[in-house]
């Protein structure tokens, strides 16, 4: 398996560069994550990683992208409930570039 | 939906370039490209369902990690299903190589590459059936088409069996009937001896083992998200719809495709479909373990697909229903329509389906005794049993993408037209030979909907699209309505790729939109929250 260099640690992650443990995940590692793909993780990065981690840990999956966008709309203000913001923050998609962040695994199947 | 690999540009990728090797085919060896194929299967999907030669692997590297013996393996393989499966055999032998599939194949069109030809795909395997199993190909060789089975054999296998959607177009137009979806589904049988799965494949295959469903959406998972989507309905109608799980005695059972209850636009037609069913008062339920039409063992082993597909009929028989009406999924349909009679059937448990609102007995469905939603909602439609306002989809310019396996597995053509041009005032057809039995297929299905061969999925895809363009640019088309929950998925992908401005919905969205309900508000949004334009919302 493919690894992460982080903290003097190899991180096992999947081909597309998933963490493979949950528990291996760090608020360190998301940061350290961000960082390679050039984007400084802001406290608006923060609601939506953090969000997805809690709802992870009641559901063992990542939120439709419906839940998201009406919670963060919730918790940002109305004009930031969209699909539109959450690429502004995540430009390669929330489901993908949020979920790898919060170190949760990508949906499969017909998604 | 994977991170990496991103497409040559569109203006590239169409410069398509047929012209063959120099060297025959035998002699010409596999090269793996990039964007081109999907990662190896983890060792713990395998393990998760017990099959072979569980071990993490990736098809870049040199050495796959197979069993020394892999080669009896195969081979043993092949003689069983020669044993089993008459139609193989068949195709294994009556080929006579004339061509006629070789330009009806979408990814031999955006790709070019002769070995994606589906008389060449079969000439893969056809060449080691040669080779062990017949008299001139044991003793004339390659002169007889024959060729041993080697690694490197093995591995071209792979490349080429998982550049095939088992879409079937290509046994159309093939004089002798071969289909090419038969001999790529034992192909990958055989593979799958041998651990040679897809991680995209594999991945749905464990949680659906595990869960019921692909995506791994456990009970109070699925009851969340569809209250959720009752929440929007709400918010869109001014009408809490109820519906209920798991429910002993409901009259039918739904089963969808997972992809609906978790992902956009899927979600739209799992509205459409909870604010039909409220409307018309239908007795149904849904069941979080049955709660996957879709079957990703389909494209592991036969064996695979049983074993998980078990559940619908269980807990039919469980709940006590009458019938079971299924959603807009693709595949789903190969398999009811196709195999549920000769795995378990006929369904004696279960009464022959009759729609409790028309009184119409599906007959076609007698042996199975499911009954697909576009057949149920078009009969609702004859029957004057629905009120619709289609000037509420007049904002779309809608034509229709017929998925591989309700049109060719299953004939449904008319009920997904009918209903959409009794909900929307704007239907145009795609050219005729990109339609109905003929329909190009999205290029992902089968499970090669992954992103890490994306170059594969825009490539093949690229008929489809084309056909697109054309009602794009003649009609102002802006919307790709279909049935299957692959193509909800791959779809928006393909048309931001090559038309841009394009949607992808599924027709029980617009259903939802058109649907008069009784009481509800003055509707001045449609089902994703956009304002519908000159009803009150913005224009």
């Amino acid at each position: 398996m493919p690894y992460i260099e982080f903290e003097g640690k190899k991180i096992e992650v999947d081909e597309d560069g998933y963490v493979a443990n949950l528990d291996d995940w760090s608020e360190g590692l998301a940061v350290y994550m961000a960082q390679k793909d050039g984007i400084t993780l802001t406290d608006a990065h923060w609601e939506v990683i953090n969000f997805l981690r809690n709802y992870y840990e009641k559901y063992q999956i990542a939120p439709m992208i419906k839940i998201l966008v009406k919670e963060i709309g919730k918790v940002m203000g109305p004009e930031k409930g969209n699909t539109k913001y959450l690429y502004e923050l995540f430009p390669d998609g929330p489901a993908k570039q949020a979920c790898r962040y919060a170190g949760l695994p990508k949906p499969t199947g017909c998604v | 939906m994977a991170t990496k690999g991103k497409p040559p540009k569109p203006e590239e990728l169409s410069k398509i370039d047929y012209t063959p090797p120099k060297r025959g085919w035998m002699d010409t060896p596999v090269v793996f490209k990039p964007g081109m194929y999907c990662h190896g299967t983890r060792a713990k999907y395998l393990e998760a369902v017990g099959m072979p030669n569980a071990r993490d692997w990736s098809p870049a590297e040199e050495d796959w990690k197979l069993p020394p013996e892999w080669k009896e393996i195969v081979l043993k393989g092949i003689k069983e299903r020669l044993q089993k499966y008459r139609t193989f055999h068949v195709f294994m032998d009556i080929c006579v190589r004339c061509g006629a599939c070789a330009d009806k194949c979408h990814f031999f069109l955006g790709g070019g590459d002769p070995k994606n030809m589906p008389v060449l795909r079969a000439e893969l395997l056809r060449s080691v059936y040669r080779k062990y199993f017949t008299t001139a190909g044991k003793f004339f060789g390659k002169a007889a088409g024959a060729r041993e089975l080697t690694e490197d054999v093995l591995k071209e296998l792979w490349y080429y069996y998982f550049q095939c959607t088992e879409c079937r177009r290509c046994s159309l137009f093939c004089p002798y009937g071969i289909d090419q979806a038969e001999i790529t589904i034992i192909g990958r049988e055989l593979l799958n001896l041998l651990g040679l799965n897809l991680d995209w494949i594999m991945g749905p295959v464990a949680n659906s083992y595990r869960t019921g469903n692909h995506l791994g959406l456990e009970p109070h998972t699925i009851k969340a998200n569809i209250e959720f989507m009752i929440d929007d309905i709400e918010t869109i109608t001014g009408i809490r719809v109820e519906t209920t799980f798991n429910r002993k005695g409901a009259e039918i059972l739904f089963v969808a495709p997972s992809g609906d209850l978790f992902g956009v636009p899927g979600n739209y037609v799992a509205m459409g479909e909870l604010m039909l069913f409220h409307e018309i008062g239908l007795d149904y339920t849904w069941s979080t373990l049955a709660c996957e039409g879709g079957n990703f063992g389909f494209f592991t082993s036969m064996e695979m697909a049983k074993k998980l597909y078990y559940k619908i009929y269980s807990e039919a028989k469980r709940l006590g229903v009458k019938w079971i009406l299924g959603g807009e999924c693709g595949h789903q349909w190969r398999l009811m329509n196709q195999y549920l009679d000769t795995w378990w059937g006929p369904a004696d448990f279960l009464e022959e389906p009759v729609s409790p609102i028309t009184g119409t007995k599906f007959e076609n469905a007698k042996g199975s005794k499911v009954v697909h939603i576009t057949e149920f909602t078009a009969d609702l439609i004859r029957h004057g049993k629905l009120k619709l306002d289609p000037s509420r989809n007049d904002h779309l310019r809608v034509t229709f993408h017929d998925s591989c396996n309700t049109s060719r597995a299953m004939g449904i053509f008319e009920e997904p037209r009918y209903i959409i041009k009794n909900v929307c005032n704007h239907f145009y057809e795609m050219p005729e030979s990109t339609i109905r039995e003929k329909t190009f297929c999205c290029g992902s299905g089968s499970g090669l909907n992954a992103g890490e061969n994306i170059e594969l999925r825009m490539r093949g895809g690229f008929p489809r699209a084309n056909a697109v363009k054309y009602v794009k640019e003649k009609f102002g088309v802006n919307m790709l309505a279909n049935i299957c929950a692959i193509d909800r998925a791959a779809l928006p992908t393909l048309m931001d790729y090559w038309n841009p401005g394009v949607g992808v919905c599924g027709v029980h969205e617009l259903v939802g939109n058109a649907l008069v309900m009784k009481g509800e508000i003055e509707r001045t949004l449609d089902l994703r929250g956009e304002p519908l334009p000159g009803k009150g919302g913005t224009d």
